[in-house]
């Protein structure tokens, strides 16, 4: 590559600076890969890093992502206007019914409390939320996440459990000063230890990308139906036992299919359940990131 | 001497601007819309927008700048680190490297070259994460995300040329 003539600098320059040039391209290529591979090999420094370039865009996500959830919340309203009359038809049958279950909850209550302080338990550790707004989902067929405006000065933890309205779904990976990741439930490296609320049977939930997720490690002869609830079983100290998760959808030779109860994908406030036990980050949850 | 000044000022803002719009266009392609499995198959706008300066003006779009356009969308993304930064670099070496033809070519034929530039990366991808998990993933939503970046890529195209024009020349 070198020039033949080196009479001008021009003319020794340019060819060097096409080679410095094509030489760049195959160096990033080079720490493309490299970051890559380093970053599978030590997760720990990217989670860090990663935390504090998400805390700086927070104020713009925040920004650009307001408008967004007003547009839906137009679209929304205006079908909701149109549907109101069923829906009010609806939820009048729907109370009826809650009003019912709140008598049953009230005596069952009462009845614990009662019976609790006959047997002297120790009462489970009190559990306290944060609520904090959806600014981010990666734009990716590979990735189930959510970036949220709480980070470790709002008092979230690696680990903490992360429900929106009717559920469980997911778990805070990475936190930054003001903001933190959430890996949904649906993700191909989310576990979650859960148990059938029925049979009380534990196992592992796992996320696949798709949108049902599967229950691994279950006794082989485990009796399992479509349609049981699916709850947290608390195992690893990070989790709350009891959270809903979802319901049995299907049972069959591809193995055991979870509907989350959640609509994962319209998600705009998530509230993280900070449960008072020491030691938050245990082994068990921990590793399996 | 001041408007000397001013106007390299000028110019150097003008200069950022492929740079500042591919970087809105990350962003914009992380804003969670509330509709049912979008994030899934969300167009790539960054790529669009690399391969388009890539084509139109690369004095202006630099290997290190797409590298760290690329690095930026894996951080925010969380998705590991440097793949994109990959993707984005390919694209732009293989566009610099057939510039002339796609220069030449007309506005559908370079529909159907970045269709192939969006194909190959959604493979490469598919590739990256399955190496990475060690498993092999389904393909298709891959190509899901590719359809639908090369159905966006009429509309930023005709964007990118409105900024174009607008901040390059004149």
């Amino acid at each position: 590559m070198k020039p033949r003539t080196s009479g001008s600098v021009i003319r020794l320059t340019a060819p060097l600076r096409a080679l410095a040039q094509r030489f760049s391209f195959l160096l990033l290529l080079l720490a493309s890969v490299a970051l890559m591979m380093a970053g599978k090999i030590d997760a720990l420094w990217v989670d860090s890093f990663r935390a504090r370039v998400t805390d700086a865009f927070v104020p713009i996500l925040d920004a650009i992502s307001r408008p967004a959830a007003t547009a839906a919340h137009l679209v929304e309203s205006v079908v909701q206007v149109e549907n109101a009359f069923e829906e009010n038809q609806r939820l009048k049958a729907e109370n009826a019914r809650l009003l019912q279950w709140k008598q049953a909850a009230l005596r069952l209550e009462a009845e614990n409390i009662s019976l609790r302080g006959l047997l002297h338990a120790t009462p489970e550790p009190p559990v306290s939320f944060i609520t904090a707004r959806v600014i981010a989902a990666p734009g990716s067929s590979f990735l189930r996440a959510l970036v949220v405006t709480a980070g470790r000065r709002d008092g979230v933890r690696k680990g903490q459990a992360a429900i929106a309205d009717a559920g469980l779904i997911g778990r805070v990976v990475e936190v930054g000063e003001w903001s933190s990741r959430i890996l949904l439930l649906t993700d191909i490296n989310a576990r979650i230890p859960v148990s059938l609320e029925s049979s009380r049977i534990r196992a592992v939930m796992a996320g696949d990308n798709s949108d049902l997720t599967r229950l691994l490690y279950l006794p082989q002869d485990a009796p399992v139906s479509v349609g049981e609830r699916v709850v947290t079983s608390g195992h690893g100290g990070v989790f709350p036992p009891g959270l809903a998760v979802g319901v049995v959808a299907a049972v069959g030779e591809k193995g055991i299919r979870v509907q989350p109860n959640v609509d994962l994908s319209r998600i705009e406030h998530i509230r993280l359940v900070d449960f008072g036990l020491p030691g938050g980050e245990s082994e068990s949850v921990s590793e399996l990131k | 001497m001041t408007a000397g000044f001013w106007q390299r000022l000028d110019k150097t803002g003008r200069n950022l601007a492929p740079f500042a719009v591919t970087v809105m266009l990350v962003l914009v392609g992380l804003v969670p819309l509330q509709i049912p499995s979008y994030a899934v198959v969300a167009p790539q706008f960054a790529l669009t927008a690399v391969f388009y300066w890539a084509i139109h003006r690369p004095d202006l779009m630099r290997p290190v700048t797409v590298f760290l356009i690329g690095l930026l969308q894996d951080l925010l993304s969380g998705g590991p680190l440097g793949l994109n930064a990959l993707v984005l670099l390919l694209v732009h070496g293989i566009v610099l490297n057939q510039r002339r033809v796609f220069l030449a070519s007309t506005f559908a034929l370079m529909w159907v070259g970045f269709g192939m530039m969006v194909t190959g990366a959604a493979l490469l991808q598919w590739a990256a994460y399955s190496l990475l998990s060690g498993t092999a993933l389904p393909v298709w939503p891959a190509l899901f995300q590719a359809l639908m970046t090369l159905a966006f890529f009429p509309a930023i195209a005709w964007l990118l040329l409105r900024v174009h024009r607008a901040f390059l020349q004149g």
